[in-house]
């Protein structure tokens, strides 16, 4: 194989693993998970703070 | 936000606290060099007749000042912080991140003294003389020990994405200094790079446009990603395309640098690789930016009671801004008019002043209270106020610098009927005055932030334990 097929092959592999973690990130089996990870950061204040004004219980 | 100490875990916060007080110390001797400097092209005399205080030596000092001593302090301050909250567990390595403060703060004076005696390798960004450059080597990679080992060691099953673009970022920069820097001594202070010729320059902005994508996006990305939903009190707009977001910046950006060598003796094909890879780049850039900002969806009425959160938002605003007009100016034909003018120069500092200084002055500004046991900073009016005089200066700054670098472009490339140049490039020298003293006015108001700041944050370092309480709608 030469040089170029082999760089064309790479572009292809690289094209399909993004396709890929498109797929896998927004699968509705992920959902609730990255739902999850998203409010983590919240997690140390909820439990320190009673009288937040707002919550994110909406999103 | 303000009661981490009472938690269980007993985090590492003095690295933290080291590194958020010298990130607004550098911030502010960072700017106020090149406020010197932008004063020295209106009044050359401001050298005072010294090759330590000429041009050509202070602009590397005040580059390397504002993205190495202020952007990385802020960049380990902010990573250190998140790693262990996000992780749920202290730093690793003990004493090693202790190290990696007191090692980075020694280079940063080495520069500081090496710059202005004339000692540098002349590659933009990288101008630091090889002992230095082995300094930084091993203090970059004790810093990816202490990051990566803590991620290792977490408490938590998932990483947060803000972790991603911290670990992207110091991973990449680690590979771009040892390649770029590759070089053989010839004595204490000089020595040529191994590469030469057309490949030297392509490796040095192979470096220099990285830097700009991982050191100043990708890092600060991080930060966005933290900062923005705990000052917004409201999780990431969407996590998914976060990840997304993260995979397609890291994998697009790494090609982007030949467009810094747009019709040199660069090979042609690779002037175009760089071109169309930076175009593509700004596709992943303004999916950050709307993650970013429509985070606030719902909460904008935020923007009005919250300075800290107005920074935040408006340097992610800077960031689109300056992500449209980079993919634009990489275009070989835009580049033919802007390129060696200040246009450029615009560019990078509202990347810079309005990105990477607004998004960490947020952080900041978060961060303070929260490590020295306080609600609040002293004073959300100064803060306000802070925003203001900043937002100000950056947009006299690159509206200054937009006018003078297409003038500039436009008189260099005008040509007579029979063939020779309209302008001599004195002429467009003497154009550009104007613009230089508005420039420097720019600068001086966000030197003057900056001044601010450093009196707000002492303030708040000074005040009696939680003396200073939250308040509503400040």
């Amino acid at each position: 194989m030469d040089y170029g097929t082999l760089r064309g092959l790479i572009a292809l592999l690289i094209l399909a693993l993004f396709i890929i973690i498109v797929v896998w990130a927004y699968s509705k089996k992920r959902r609730s998970s990255f739902d999850d990870a998203a409010n983590s950061i919240f997690e140390e204040d909820r439990k320190d703070e009673v009288n937040k004004q707002e919550t994110n219980n909406n999103v | 936000m303000s009661q981490s100490n009472t938690s269980a875990v007993d985090y590492n916060m003095n690295v933290v606290r080291q590194f958020t007080v010298m990130t607004v110390i550098w911030g502010f001797v960072g700017t106020l060099v090149g406020v010197l400097i932008a004063a020295q092209l209106i009044w050359p005399a401001l050298n005072f007749d010294t090759p330590w205080l000429t041009y050509s030596r202070l602009r590397p000092l005040h580059t390397n000042a504002v993205i190495f001593a202020f952007g990385t302090s802020a960049l380990f301050a902010t990573s250190y912080y998140v790693v262990q909250r996000t992780c749920k567990t202290a730093l690793f390595g003990g004493s090693l991140a202790s190290f990696t403060f007191w090692g980075w703060q020694a280079i940063i004076v080495a520069a500081a003294i090496t710059l202005p005696l004339g000692y540098t390798s002349s590659k933009e960004y990288a101008e630091l003389e090889w002992p230095i450059d082995i300094a930084i080597a091993v203090v970059w990679v004790s810093y990816a020990i202490v990051f990566f080992g803590t991620l290792i060691k977490r408490k938590t099953s998932h990483i947060y994405v803000a972790n991603w673009f911290f670990g992207g970022f110091i991973l990449t920069v680690a590979v771009l200094h040892i390649g770029n820097s590759m070089a053989i001594p010839v004595s204490m202070m000089k020595s040529y790079s191994i590469y030469s010729g057309a490949i030297d320059a392509m490796m040095q902005w192979w470096y220099g446009h990285n830097a700009v994508g991982f050191l100043l996006t990708a890092g600060f990305l991080g930060m966005m990603y933290y900062f923005v939903p705990k000052q917004a009190e409201r999780p990431v707009y969407s996590y998914r395309l976060s990840i997304v977001h993260f995979w397609a910046l890291v994998s697009l950006y790494i090609w982007a640098g030949p467009h810094h060598l747009h019709y040199t003796a660069l090979p042609d094909w690779a002037q175009s690789l760089g071109m169309v890879m930076s175009v593509v780049l700004f596709l992943p850039s303004w999916g950050g930016m709307i993650n970013g900002i429509m985070t606030l969806s719902g909460a904008w009425h935020k923007l009005r009671h919250d300075p800290i959160l107005r920074f935040l938002i408006v340097s992610l605003s800077f960031y689109g801004m300056s992500t449209f007009e980079g993919p634009m100016m990489a275009i070989k034909s835009v580049n033919a008019l802007s390129h060696y003018t200040d246009w450029t120069v615009g560019h990078v500092h509202s990347g810079a002043l309005g990105w990477v200084a607004m998004v960490s002055i947020g952080a900041m500004y978060h961060l303070i209270p929260v490590l020295f046991n306080q609600q609040r900073m002293f004073s959300i009016r100064l803060i306000n106020i802070h925003f203001w005089m900043h937002t100000a200066g950056i947009v006299l700054y690159i509206v200054a610098m937009w006018i003078s670098g297409v003038m500039q472009g436009l008189m260099w490339r005008a040509v007579n009927t029979d063939g020779t140049l309209t302008y001599s490039f004195v002429e467009s020298l003497t154009a550009s005055y104007p613009f230089y003293f508005m420039r420097f006015l720019g600068g001086v108001l966000v030197v003057a932030g900056f001044v601010i700041m450093l009196y707000n944050m002492f303030k708040t370092i000074g005040a009696e334990n939680g003396s200073l309480k939250k308040v509503e709608a400040a």
